[in-house]
């Protein structure tokens, strides 16, 4: 297990603070992030990098892997955490160029968070799509503590009951966004006898989305056990590929996205996936994906929170694919 | 500045995309539409367009008067096309099994306090509590997505279904 300490240099000739987990350290300067390790370096454009860390930290480092690009990442072991560089890329396993260290994730997300706050200046959120924020370049400018902290919605029984996550409008500071504006906001009729209040309930769901002020971020809305319906609302890019560490589903609740579907271990392309208002699929267990959203969509995605799927899948004790036929 | 239009599906109206194969089987994608599912299916009939493990989501398609039914856990229902009403009634007693998993049909009409009514339209989401009897009733053809547990009334019929 790796040395989780952050070391707290003096900002850099941009303005930026330095990190380090274990043997990985992270720095910024205007326009790139640069990671490096022991025997290799790696660059990615900061706003690319702070987007996908932005999603690693929100989803407490989420299902499976979180591929930044097709170089760095995390993978989740649920309370610890792999974070690698080259670990999940053909040409680097090849050579045995690869680094992984695992860290206690309650190490890791302290750097992580700390990261994401003073390299995200002020006007940038690494939520919003890219027409509605600000540039994430040049030197350091103020911050965007606000959008860094959001916190994730997680529903225990469903979004809008009593002493449960809440519905969302204006008042709240959820406008419908402008894609959206067109999406219908008059709530079910819900009649409830006395003292059934809490039970009889319904909401618009398709408003609660509209009003969504993230992209690419899932949040659970309805339970049923280890069911999760996470839905979200997708404009422009996946700033992470995601690397499943069981099945999940999508189903597309409106509009239209692209998924680009490659080889979980090596990244080798499988296939493409075209979705539309109504289209139902599956993610198996052994693939990584990206998707592309060209009108901000609404997708509902569907997880198993059984967590004791990722060794069964781990030791093929499951296939990969959810149903035979 | 642009207006933009949401592409919601329906029954009437919806378009599919699809997997196009790069180097792989489609199958493992299980790829189908719930429009032409529901299209294709009875009323009331529970046809699984998801499934995990024995979770399902179930596209149903809501027309005319449906059965009561009830469960031991919650369900979600999210209405996708059409107009739904919901109606609940408090189960005096237990009539399925705690352990019992997934949905239940019931014989007539059941006995308990009236809970209570929801009409729900394309877009809405309404809780099926445990505990409570439940039933659908559509004046016209419309579709509800329901997330729960794979069960005795759990239809499928991938190969039909699913892309190949
Ligand atoms: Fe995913």
């Amino acid at each position: 297990m790796g040395d989780g300490k952050a070391q707290h240099s003096t900002p850099n000739r941009h303005g930026y603070h330095a990190f380090q987990i274990g043997g990985f350290k992270f720095e910024r300067d205007e326009y790139f992030a640069h990671i490096s390790w022991p025997g290799g370096n790696h660059i990615m454009p900061v706003d690319k990098f702070l987007k996908a860390l932005m999603r690693d930290v929100a989803w407490n480092f989420f299902y499976g892997v979180v591929n930044f690009d097709e170089v760095f990442g995390t993978t989740n072991h649920y309370g610890t955490v792999d974070v690698f560089a080259g670990l999940y890329n053909g040409g680097y396993r090849a050579r045995n160029k690869h680094r992984m260290e695992t860290f206690r994730s309650d190490e890791v997300r302290p750097v992580f968070e700390a990261m994401l706050d003073d390299w995200t200046i002020e006007g940038f959120d690494p939520f919003a799509a890219p027409e509605e924020t600000g540039t994430a370049f040049g030197p350091k400018r103020g911050n965007n503590h606000a959008a860094v902290t959001r916190k994730r919605v997680v529903a225990r029984r469903m979004v809008g009951l009593n002493d449960d996550t809440p519905l969302r409008g204006d008042e709240s500071g959820f406008r419908v966004n402008r894609h959206f504006a067109d999406v219908d906001q008059t709530e079910p009729e819900v009649h409830a006898e006395p003292g059934f209040e809490n039970e009889v309930h319904a909401f618009n769901f398709f408003a609660y989305l509209s009003r969504s002020d993230v992209t690419w971020n899932p949040s659970i809305t309805s339970v049923v056990k280890d069911s999760l319906v996470c839905p979200t609302t997708e404009e422009f890019v996946l700033p992470i590929i995601h690397g499943n560490d069981r099945v999940e589903w999508f189903v597309q609740l409106s509009d239209e996205i692209h998924w680009d579907v490659t080889d979980r271990e090596t990244g080798a392309p499988r296939a493409r996936v075209v979705m539309k208002a109504g289209d139902v699929a599956a993610m198996p267990a052994d693939i990584r994906h990206q998707g592309f959203s060209p009108k901000r969509s609404m997708l509902l995605v569907w997880e198993n929170a059984d967590s004791e799927l990722p060794e069964l899948y781990a030791k093929k004790k499951l296939k990969p694919n959810p149903v035979d036929f | 500045m642009a207006t933009y239009q949401t592409r919601f599906g329906s029954l009437q109206n919806f378009e599919k995309g699809g997997v196009e194969v790069i180097n792989d089987d489609a199958r493992n994608y299980a790829f189908s539409n719930l429009y032409e599912v529901a299209a294709a299916a009875e009323p009331y009939e529970k046809v699984a367009v998801g499934k995990n493990l024995k979770y399902v989501l179930e596209a149903i398609r809501a027309e005319g008067t449906s059965p009561w039914y009830t469960t031991s856990h919650d369900e979600a229902a999210i209405v996708m096309d059409g107009e739904i009403e919901i109606r609940l009634v408090k189960l005096e007693g237990k009539l399925v099994a705690e352990d019992h998993e997934g949905t239940t049909m019931l014989e007539g009409t059941p006995k308990g306090p009236k809970m209570g009514y929801i009409v729900a339209r394309r877009g809405h989401m309404a809780l099926l509590p445990k505990g409570a009897a439940y039933q659908f009733h559509a004046a016209k053809p419309g579709v509800i997505l329901l997330q729960t547990i794979r069960g005795d009334l759990t239809v499928e019929r991938w190969k039909d279904i699913c892309q190949k």
